[in-house]
């Protein structure tokens, strides 16, 4: 059995094969693979005996399932007024110009995506951004700078950025 | 009973009606687009926004309930102009291109437009959607053309449980279809065409074959051979004014004439060949199962006649396949025989004969394309058109249909019996088959009221009646005694709960009637619009009225295919018959 097909089988079992245990295993599909690839939605599916166009449809309509290849590390950084007003054009500048991708695209090593969200509930301490599910804030330049270094320079997972 | 002012009238209502309810049946119309009645109640368009007194925002009557004291606007200053809001901006994600749009003076958002007084267009903007998806062979969605209403959603979820339509991303990226890159004719679509059927706009539409017809009938190498359903002539007269249930059998017979075919010849010929084979086929079928061993015994058999029903077969019971009957459907019948017994009777090559089928089905567009509809090489039927577009070819030809005489068929495959003439309606081939196969096994005339067989008549989903058979002839003596159950049913929904019965080995029947589309081909996706139980109720009726006004009502008494058997076929399930008349099935993937 193919990794992904038994992932989805084991998240199947453990939440039930119901048409309201779709959403639970289109998270956990995310959580380990990143992404929703066209095989694991047809693949989940087939194992909760879905349409498979109704488990595309759920899956394209929540923001934080992505259905396109991710990297290892996605980072989301707030695209809402109050972290704009704070600066997060200046941030996101600098990520951009680090790892050398614009917002939607992913760094050819297939470490780091790098997309927009609506507002993280962290006004108070603009501008935010997520590491998959790791918030950062009060960013600046510089500090962006320093927390990206430190993903880059990290081989193996497991670390303490690691999420 | 509640109270409740509509427009500063005093109205009392059920519980639980809803505001557009309570003020249809106080004769205040409420503009409208989304709603269908019984079917589709979302408020997704929210046209029908209503102003209730004390409430903040204006709310969509559609899914609002009355409720007792409630003090209701629906034609306000404020409600008018939301509403015209409202309209302008589902405009403004939409081509606007009524001129070359098929669905020109037949749409209705253009008659919500005229009806809502708009007469300007204040908002322009991005445009969301661009797919043009043209890669079945019986439906064309173009996107762009979509304003989201999810009817087609409701009807391919609800009515129909092939679940294909779905909305799909969300907000201004919305988009209705199969996945995103998924294509309809790589899809689990049945092609039913119910989606088009109930699609407001020219968004979903079936595709266009009347090209290939005018450019077969220009040809005048060309022997065109055209065919017409049970179900069309009783429809075909909506599309010139006539009121639904208006048959219009022998106009429709001169307007192709008019138009230039060679031959006009009737599928319900067919239909009565059909009733012999299938009904050959279900007597041999009740022999296995009460005289050989049980593992040969493959009950309930299933009907065949539609193809939207097939392939919804194939791809959600694959493993039930050998419960559907061999035969093709009538039309395949009908254009195999031309292409055989009539191609040598005139002595041409079936090489230039061009058989087009008038269907009030989209799915007909895809079974001829199947290659198990290929005899010698030939196609058995070369174009398949919808009532629609039969009612456009009229139109264009310049024809003046309602002041046309009434023509006949041509012969030798243009009579039929009545029995083939309710093949249009759910519970007809059932019917239609009982009418035959109880004659054929006793010697006696069906025992029922004026040979309906009422417990399975109309549009309930899931029709079910038994028969008893006593007194069988010497070759039957097998069926002494034996009660046969049959059921009938409509729409795929319905199909899916007989054939879950069929799957876990707990389905009491006999002999199963299934069709495609709620109601059966009267409200097939290919005949005109707006259908609803009302509209199909009419035809229904119509349809039994063809078949109490024939005088041969039952298909073993119709000469012509007496004649048939006699100088061509030989016998039912002879091997004539299978090589022209029986087929086989595909399985299909679910995904």
């Amino acid at each position: 059995m193919d990794p992904i097909a038994e992932l989805i089988k084991n998240l199947a079992d453990q939440h039930g094969r119901n048409r309201h245990n779709l959403l639970p295993i289109l998270q956990g599909v995310v959580e380990q693979e990143k992404y929703l690839s066209e095989y694991s939605m047809i693949e989940i599916a087939r194992e909760l005996d879905l349409p498979a166009s109704e488990v595309f449809g759920t899956a394209t309509f929540y923001s934080f399932l992505e259905y396109k290849k991710m990297g290892r590390y996605i980072i989301r950084i707030c695209k809402t007024i109050t972290c704009s007003m704070k600066g997060k054009n200046q941030v996101l500048m600098a990520i951009e110009d680090m790892l050398k991708i614009s917002v939607g695209e992913t760094t050819p090593d297939g470490k780091f995506s790098l997309l927009q969200t609506n507002c993280l509930g962290f006004c108070h301490k603009a501008p935010a951004m997520l590491i998959n599910n790791e918030v950062y804030n009060e960013l600046t330049p510089e500090k962006v700078r320093e927390i990206l270094s430190l993903f880059m320079n990290r081989k193996k997972e497991g670390g303490p950025y690691d999420s | 009973m509640i109270n409740l002012t509509i427009n500063n009238k005093a109205i009392q209502v059920e519980e639980g009606t809803t505001i557009f309810e309570a003020a249809k049946h106080h004769n205040i119309l409420i503009p409208h687009f989304c709603y269908m009645e019984n079917v589709h109640q979302i408020g997704s368009c929210r046209i029908c926004v209503v102003e209730v007194e004390g409430g903040k925002n204006l709310m969509a009557s559609c899914v609002t309930e009355a409720k007792e004291g409630m003090v209701i606007h629906t034609n306000s200053e404020r409600v008018r102009n939301v509403r015209k809001v409202i309209y302008e901006l589902m405009l403004s994600d939409h081509p606007k291109e009524c001129l070359r749009c098929w669905r020109n003076q037949n749409c209705e958002l253009q008659d919500l437009g005229n009806l809502i007084q708009i007469k300007e267009f204040r908002y322009e903007g991005a445009k969301s959607k661009d797919i043009i998806d043209s890669s079945s062979p019986s439906i064309v969605r173009d996107s762009s053309k979509c304003i989201l209403c999810r009817r087609c959603v409701t009807v391919c979820n609800d009515i129909q449980g092939v679940a294909l339509m779905n909305p799909h991303h969300r907000g201004f990226s919305t988009f209705i279809g199969p996945s995103e890159d998924e294509l309809l004719g790589e899809s689990v679509c049945t092609n039913c065409g119910q989606c088009v059927l109930v699609c407001p706009v020219g968004a979903l539409k079936e595709k266009d074959s009347t090209i290939n017809v005018w450019d077969a009938l220009y040809d005048k190498s060309k022997t065109v051979i055209v065919q017409t359903a049970p179900a069309v002539r009783a429809a075909l007269g909506e599309l010139f004014g006539y009121d639904p249930g208006t048959l219009v059998t022998g106009k429709m017979a001169s307007a192709l004439h008019e138009l230039g075919f060679n031959y006009v010849f009737d599928t319900n010929f067919a239909a009565d060949l059909t009733i012999m084979e299938e009904g050959s086929e279900f007597l041999e079928r009740v022999k296995n199962a009460f005289t050989a061993p049980a593992e040969n015994a493959v009950l309930p058999m299933i009907t065949s006649c539609s193809p939207g029903w097939i392939k919804f077969m194939e791809h959600q019971y694959p493993g039930q396949l050998a419960h559907l009957s061999s035969c093709k459907s009538p039309h395949m019948m009908l254009g195999a025989l031309s292409k055989s017994y009539f191609a040598e009777k005139l002595n041409i090559d079936p090489a230039n004969i061009f058989v087009v089928s008038v269907m009030p089905c989209t799915a007909k567009k895809f079974e001829i394309l199947r290659p198990e509809m290929y005899n010698n090489g030939h196609a058995n039927v070369d174009a398949v058109i919808t009532t629609r577009e039969l009612g456009r070819m009229i139109k264009d030809g310049g024809i003046d249909f309602r002041n046309l005489p009434d023509g006949e068929f041509d012969s030798p495959l243009g009579l039929s019996s009545g029995a083939a003439d309710i093949f249009g309606t759910t519970g007809g081939v059932m019917e239609a088959a009982l009418r035959t196969v109880y004659e054929l096994v006793t010697g006696r005339e069906l025992p029922a009221d004026n040979l309906h067989i009422r417990p399975i008549e109309g549009l309930n989903r899931i029709k079910t009646a038994e028969l008893k058979i006593e007194n069988p002839l010497e070759a039957f003596s097998f069926l002494a005694g034996v009660t046969v159950k049959v059921a009938v049913t409509s729409g795929l929904l319905g199909a899916a709960e007989l054939l879950d019965e069929i799957k876990q080995g707990t389905s009491p029947y006999h002999f199963i009637e299934i069709m495609g589309c709620p109601g059966g081909c009267i409200s097939g996706g290919g005949q005109p619009r707006p259908v609803n139980d009302a509209i199909r109720t009419k035809r229904l009726e119509a349809i039994y009225r063809e078949d109490e006004g024939k005088s041969v009502r039952k298909s073993h008494e119709n000469k012509d295919i007496l004649m048939l058997y006699h100088n061509f076929l030989g016998a039912p399930l002879g091997h004539k018959s299978h090589e022209l008349l029986h087929t086989i099935y595909t399985q299909r993937s679910k995904n």
